[in-house]
């Protein structure tokens, strides 16, 4: 009984549970509700995956309405593995969520803070789980509103106006992802992704498709911050609560681009994507000028979040190259980026956590001999800055290597020199903290600070070491992701 | 003990050893105890892998699939063999004597010190018995890493700027050169395994060879071929112990190692002799080999002079290696043991000279030899092996190399050995002549300590004691690493 409905109460328990937290109304309580809610969500999420390994891809009808009428839930590895990340990384943010809350939320507003953070939960797994483009959409408007409350309860004023900034992008996003779908219904009459897979390729000569298509792309490119969409975004993370910060950068442009891997391969397939309308021309140039713009941006911050936003927005470069190689590895490097990446940026914005937490202040220059007062939190930053650069044994190095070697098979050997270019790039952007925390004198601020409570250091170091554990055994990352692409690409396995 | 469970514990007993180190951490005379035994240990069981090579076998050991098809694998051959014995064995030594330096010096973190030193050799180990690129790349990376405290031990802000070379050039050349060799390589063959004969005949030809030897001779930024030199000198800031055994033996040959590993195993000496435009790599190496002679004339700092010094050697074993004749690539693993024993001699004279007098300079050196006959004696062993005079190590590795050029028919080559040996005596006679054979100065403003100091501490004298010997011995006892070297040339089927 349970074992059948796991897709449903996979989105059914954080919804039900996120107004609850607003009647249970004590910090503490609603702490270790949302806690135990995420933890069960993550369970249904490991339970899930390995259905589908055992058994294939899952076809859930909600409320037994028959595909294409009802809505589907349809979870193939693709999907079970975003699910997968999400839900983990919620599992592990939430714990560390506690202290960090305490601190920058007010009290009055705590439950309503856990109340969005589960909202924004069963936004972000909704968009995942589903089958169905519309159903994507509303799930989508759920962690977008959801995300808009949790960035303006940033204690900096500016959290506002980022949060407003986020909204003005983010319903444009939306909005064309609607227009985008009003037009695939109009051509085909049906908005199931299976379906509308079937039925497409009869209209695939239209402009109205093709028009669809430029529609969808953009609006999730705006979702996911593909470069130059992502204005939005170093403010977002840089004036959100850490907490959110942390989550966010870790799931929500990794949903969009799970979306967006969706949209291409399994709505219009590989054939219309990279053949008819040739995407990776567009897709290429946009991936490069990310990977350097941003890096080269990242260099210059002196607020360490901000820094860390706009290598995120490099990060994301790389999963649009992976998708334009159009070969098997690429797909699988960007997915396998998608988890990497997860556990890089959510351990680092964790470790700005606690260094908020303590500091009050993400500043570079208030960092200066953070290592001496704070060594735990600071190693932390160092394993995962060595992970983000891409040094061998972390995760970031098994993300680069399949880059790598999508490039080379693709003979773009050009894109695969870009590719080690900007990884040079990250080593300055991480060294400039790691120095400045270990071999100057200790600012005003870093001398008083104690180090972080163990609440947080944790989970923190949870996902720190998770850089390293899966940049050693990538059975699970590799195995699943080579899997899913080649379902994603329609090939035979 | 089965050869297998030697190459675990050849890389686990250091790791071990660093684990011990911790935990005695607050009392020094247990954590030095932990530290010699440990190089103890590890020496014993390097040496248990010996009558097995030089029978023939080559036992492997496989750990985990990084990537489908990609496993970490150690193997032990001939070169690997020579170099792990060497490393394992300085190691001793040069603990004896970082006890007496760091002691006498009052050097603080000590702990950390050893630490890393440990997890160093363990990397060493690493990459001399690696079995594949892969492997060979990820402890090439965690060499650098953890010298890199070790580099910057004192935490001062000019240390920084060192460490930000050291660090900068050697990360940004691994990842940005020679991992997309690596990727290159495998994409184009399948496989990363070093194999007598090498893997990328048939493969790659024509302009692509020469290109891929420049991304590796380039890429191993630890072999210091001109212009990526410059860690090296950088790197002298560190405390002499490390200079001593990594910077002139661990990591600057696990440079050269692998730069012969990738001439025989990967590419293969008849796929380079095919060739045409390869030749670079001999032009570039006797160049680096004058041009780095050049510059250490020039020093007055007497760690630089040697650094520099140890540039120019270095390319004696690239260079010898790229004449591509077996009898010089005999020559060049000579090379690596020769170099070790002469030059750690040297810098453990020089760290002698800093820990009794506090001097750094060469004009400062006058007469200083009466004073402390045993470390000018063993600098003066120490000089003539890098010259190359009987009886003397560094004689027979040159000869090799001598009869290898003459053997390949290049002339320059024999032309670029002598003068580069001119230039050796010119830079390293004049110190042992105003050592032994000039009064002391008698400079008003040092004090009058010009003669108030006698030898350096007894683990200091005793340390440069026995590399002095060694080097002279392995001279008159080159039995084993001349098995060791023929066996690497011999490719069979």
């Amino acid at each position: 009984m349970i074992g059948a409905n796991l897709p449903a109460l996979q989105i059914v328990l954080p919804l039900v549970a996120a107004p609850l937290c607003v009647v249970l109304a004590r910090p503490n309580l609603v702490w270790g509700f949302a806690t135990a809610v995420s933890w069960t969500a993550m369970a249904v999420a490991v339970a899930l995956l390995v259905q589908v390994l055992d058994g294939g891809t899952i076809s859930y009808q909600l409320g037994g309405w028959e595909p294409p009428w009802g809505i589907e839930y349809r979870i193939d590895l693709a999907n079970a593995f975003v699910l997968l990340i999400v839900s983990s990384i919620s599992a592990i943010v939430l714990p560390f969520a506690h202290a960090s809350v305490v601190e920058e939320i007010p009290e009055d507003r705590v439950s309503l803070f856990y109340c969005m953070y589960l909202l924004c939960l069963t936004g972000l797994l909704g968009i995942a789980i589903t089958g169905d483009v519309f159903n994507v959409f509303v799930f989508l408007e759920i962690s977008s509103l959801s995300s808009y409350v949790l960035i303006s309860l940033g204690r900096d004023r500016r959290a506002l106006t980022a949060a407003y900034q986020y909204l003005i992008m983010g319903t444009i996003g939306a909005t064309f992802y609607l227009i985008g779908i009003g037009l695939l219904y109009a051509m085909t009459g049906t908005l199931n992704m299976a379906d509308l897979a079937a039925r497409l390729p009869a209209v695939a000569e239209t402009r109205t498709v093709q028009a669809a298509f430029a529609f969808l792309v953009i609006g999730i490119g705006l979702k996911a911050a593909i470069f130059p969409l992502h204005t939005w975004l170093p403010n977002a993370y840089c004036y959100a609560p850490s907490v959110v910060t942390a989550f966010l950068a870790a799931t929500a442009t990794k949903v969009a681009i799970y979306v967006l891997l969706r949209v291409l391969f399994t709505i219009f397939g590989t054939e219309f994507t990279l053949g008819e309308i040739a995407l990776q021309w567009v897709l290429i140039p946009l991936a490069l000028a990310a990977m350097f713009v941003a890096s080269t941006v990242a260099i210059f911050q002196t607020d360490v979040k901000r820094l860390l936003a706009y290598s995120s927005v490099a990060q994301i470069g790389y999963m649009v190259l992976g998708i334009s190689f159009g070969n098997l590895t690429g797909l699988t490097a960007t997915i396998v980026h998608l988890f990497n990446h997860a556990v890089i940026k959510g351990g680092l914005f964790m470790v700005m956590g606690c260094v908020f937490l303590r500091l009050g202040s993400s500043h570079i220059r208030d960092l200066a001999g953070l290592g001496r007062t704070m060594p735990w939190t600071m190693a932390a930053f160092v394993t995962g800055g060595l992970s983000l650069i891409g040094v061998p044994l972390t995760t970031g190095f098994i993300s680069k290597w399949m880059l790598l070697q999508a490039a080379f098979e693709a003979g773009f050997w050009v894109l695969a020199v870009a590719i080690v270019f900007t990884s040079v790039l990250a080593i300055v952007y991480v060294w400039r903290v790691v120095e400045s925390a270990y071999f100057r004198e200790p600012s005003e601020k870093a001398a008083k600070a104690s180090e972080a409570p163990l609440s947080m250091l944790i989970p923190t170091w949870i996902l720190i070491l998770a850089n390293i554990y899966f940049g050693i055994d990538t059975s699970l990352t590799i195995g699943v992701a080579t899997k899913a692409a080649t379902s994603l690409m329609g090939l035979a396995p | 003990m089965t050869p297998e469970t030697a190459i675990g514990l050849a890389i686990a007993l250091p790791l071990a050893g660093a684990v011990g180190i911790v935990l005695a951490g607050r009392q020094p005379n247990l954590r030095e105890t932990v530290t010699m035994v440990t190089t103890v240990l590890l020496f014993a069981t390097v040496c248990t892998l010996v009558p097995g090579v030089l029978a023939g076998e080559r036992p492997e050991l496989t750990l985990i699939d990084l990537f489908p098809g990609v496993p970490i694998r150690f193997q032990v051959e001939p070169l690997g063999m020579i170099f792990g014995l060497v490393a394992s064995f300085l190691w001793i030594v040069n603990s004896i004597y970082s006890i007496g330096y760091m002691r006498g010096n009052n050097e603080g973190h000590q702990t950390r010190f050893y630490v890393c030193f440990a997890v160093a050799i363990s990397s060493t180990m690493g990459i001399a018995f690696a079995g594949n690129l892969v492997t060979l790349f990820i402890c090439y990376e965690i060499l650098t890493l953890s010298t890199y405290p070790l580099v910057t031990h004192k935490g001062t802000p000019e240390v920084a700027a060192a460490g930000r070379a050291y660090l900068g050039i050697l990360l940004s050349t691994s990842i940005g050169l020679l991992m997309l060799a690596m990727l290159w390589t495998w994409v184009a063959t399948g496989t990363l395994d070093f194999t007598p004969g090498g893997i990328l005949a048939g493969k790659v030809e024509g302009p692509q060879v020469a290109i891929l030897l420049f991304l590796f001779m380039y890429g191993i930024g630890k072999a210091a071929l001109m212009p990526v030199h410059r860690w090296l000198p950088a790197a002298m800031v560190a405390p002499t112990p490390v200079s001593a055994l990594l910077h002139a033996v661990a990591v600057v040959k696990a440079g050269v190692f692998a730069v012969v590993k990738v001439i025989v195993y990967i590419f293969g000496l008849d796929l380079l002799n095919a060739t045409p435009g390869t030749d670079w790599l001999y032009i570039a190496a006797g160049a680096t080999i004058l041009i780095a002679s050049i510059i250490a004339l020039r020093q007055d700092n007497l760690k630089r002079r040697l650094a520099y010094s140890t540039i120019s050697q270095l390319s004696y074993v690239i260079f010898a290696a790229a004449i591509l004749a077996p009898i010089s690539v005999m020559g060049a693993a000579l090379h690596i043991a020769a170099h070790a024993f002469g030059k750690i001699t040297l810098f453990f004279a020089a760290g002698s000279i800093y820990t009794a007098t506090h001097k750094t300079e060469v004009s400062q050196l006058d007469g200083i030899g009466r004073r402390m006959p045993w470390t000018m004696g063993a600098f003066a062993v120490g000089s003539l092996s890098m010259i190359g005079v009987p009886p003397t190590a560094g004689f027979l590795s040159k000869w090799y190399m001598l009869v290898g050029a003459f053997e390949a028919e290049r002339l320059v080559a024999v032309a670029v050995i002598i003068v580069s040996t001119l230039l050796n005596a010119a830079y390293f006679l004049p110190i042992i002549y105003v050592a032994f054979f000039k009064a002391p100065r008698d400079t008003g403003n040092d004090g009058g300590s010009a003669d108030d100091h006698g030898e350096a501490p007894l683990p200091i004298v005793i340390a440069l004691t026995v590399t002095a010997a060694g080097a002279v011995l392995l001279f008159f006892l080159p039995q084993l690493p001349l098995d060791l070297a023929k066996q690497l040339v011999e490719v069979k089927p």
